[in-house]
């Protein structure tokens, strides 16, 4: 077998050794020891019991796990916590600031949503994509945001909300 | 996924070393692809190395020659909206834009973005036999079902086509990749890199193991009067190119001077066709011109039971974008 072969059958198996990681979460450090196997998402949800970032597809297509590192929306799924280390991670549990953030505010306002199970990873997709300052109108917004799927099939309400946060509540 | 040890390399020479040193090894970067194929098992690496932390290889930079180098861990987002990308080589920016998800271009690297895999069916798919998973076992796809296979330069072993946007861009603008490893430094042009299958399918380009890329370089010449990048796919976004044109022409006194056609979606790599550009040499920018070019690009075009489609809808495509570059009016 030629050795740029990258599906090893024979591979030895390794001795599972853990890593230590800081990573500021929600403005909180966290020191954890994590097996180097273990995905962001399932670190956030199952060390952390932060469960309000989803898995849905656990590949990277539907963007239900998109979390916010380094204020840069990603997938939580296809990056592993031990490459986080000295990171800083936004999840929907953080994005309220004493009150709901305006993007919170605008899904409820348009009904954004209907079974939910999406909605943490559009919002954070949607201040992400803000943030990152290309979007200029409903076209773009829809583009930009096509890493999140909804299958309520909520887009047209999502873009209205995220429309109305981008005018600063001024859409209409 | 199986088990692996993960060392974070703090230079590109130990992760290269690291590398040379465990044929088992691989090295993640964005880890967008990578980590996908793990939980497939269709990747099974015995040990990651993360070159993220190396210092140097994430920047965007101007050449002396007026080019402009692309450090191999710059993401793909922060590449597509760097301002020298977006106007001096707009191809490039159009082309990774194109490419993926928002959060999958914040995430996935220059250099990683080449080294991505086919997204064959049967490729990921580990209960069926595939030569470019598992050489010698066959392919599945040729005479099962093979709607986003290839056209052009496909052999009995293997019909996978190359999947990057980018990478399509990098073709046509001729670029170099410069790779570093434990016998030195060396200059790939980006037509050389990725290869046709043949039987050695496995095998998606002629990086040796232990080699690492450091940076993409482009030349001067960044087609940014007359370019244009199409997409044919079977949905508007985030889906990958059924077919895909990027053209970069140049036009003096109502002639073609030079003219780049690079295709992805048809091949085992960005496919170009250097006898068409030729031809297109001091020719009119007319439809009549660019369907002879399209025939010379399509010449040998092999359409299987789903994917003959193709063969056409290639042609339109390169005609429709090669008038669209042709008639750009920057």
């Amino acid at each position: 077998m030629d050795e740029n072969i990258t599906a090893v059958k024979d591979a030895p198996v390794a001795e599972p050794k853990s890593h230590p990681v800081t990573i500021n979460i929600n403005g909180q450090q966290h020191q954890l020891l994590v097996q180097p196997w273990v995905t962001l998402l399932d670190a956030l949800r199952e060390k952390l019991d932060l469960t309000g970032t989803k898995k849905g597809c656990d590949h990277g297509q539907c963007g239900a796990c998109t979390v916010l590192v380094n204020g840069k929306r990603i997938n939580s799924c296809l990056t592993l916590a031990v490459m986080q280390n000295g990171k800083e991670i936004t999840t929907i549990e953080g994005i309220a600031n004493g009150e709901m953030h305006p993007m919170q505010q605008a899904f409820i306002k348009y009904d954004a949503f209907q079974c939910g199970y999406c909605t943490p990873g559009q919002i954070c997709s949607a201040i992400g994509m803000l943030q990152e300052g290309h979007a200029t109108n409903r076209e773009e917004v829809k583009e930009l945001m096509s890493g999140n799927i909804c299958r309520c099939g909520a887009y047209s309400n999502i873009v209205e909300a995220i429309m109305d946060v981008k005018e600063g509540g001024q859409y209409e | 996924m199986n088990s692996f040890t993960y060392t974070a390399a703090p230079d590109a020479n130990t992760a290269a070393a690291l590398l040379t040193a465990d044929k088992h090894a691989q090295l993640i970067a964005g880890g967008t692809n990578l980590l996908d194929l793990m939980k497939e098992n269709v990747a099974q690496p015995a040990a990651l190395i993360d070159i993220n932390n190396i210092d140097g290889l994430d920047g965007i930079t101007t050449l002396d020659n007026g080019g402009l180098r692309l450090g191999a861990l710059a993401h793909n987002a922060d590449t597509a909206y760097h301002p020298l990308v977006e106007q001096k080589y707009p191809l490039l920016a159009k082309a990774i834009l194109s490419g993926a998800s928002a959060q999958l271009r914040n995430m996935a690297t220059n250099g990683g973005n080449m080294m991505q895999r086919t997204r064959c069916y049967y490729f990921y798919d580990t209960s069926t036999p595939c030569n470019k998973r598992e050489p010698g076992t066959g392919c599945s796809a040729i005479g099962g079902y093979n709607r986003i296979h290839a056209i052009l330069g496909a052999s009995d072993s293997c019909i996978a086509t190359f999947p990057s946007d980018m990478c399509n861009a990098l073709a046509a603008l001729d670029a170099t990749i410069n790779v570093t490893g434990p016998e030195g430094d060396r200059v790939i042009a980006f037509t050389d890199f990725h290869r046709l299958p043949g039987d050695e399918p496995q095998l998606d380009n002629i990086l040796k193991h232990g080699e690492l890329i450091t940076s993409i370089d482009l030349p001067k010449n960044g087609f940014e009067k007359n370019y244009a990048y199409l997409k044919l796919r079977d949905r508007t976004s985030y889906a990958f190119a059924l077919v895909a044109i990027a053209t970069g022409l140049e036009l003096q006194d109502g002639l073609i001077k030079n003219a780049r056609i690079a295709c992805g979606g048809l091949a085992h790599k960005p496919w170009r066709k250097p006898e068409a550009e030729d031809y297109l040499i001091d020719k009119v920018p007319i439809k009549e011109n660019f369907e002879a070019a399209a025939d010379i690009i399509l010449n040998g075009a092999m359409g299987y039971k789903d994917n003959a489609f193709k063969i056409e809808l290639a042609k339109r495509a390169i005609v429709r974008n090669c008038l669209t570059a042709a008639n750009l009016n920057n």
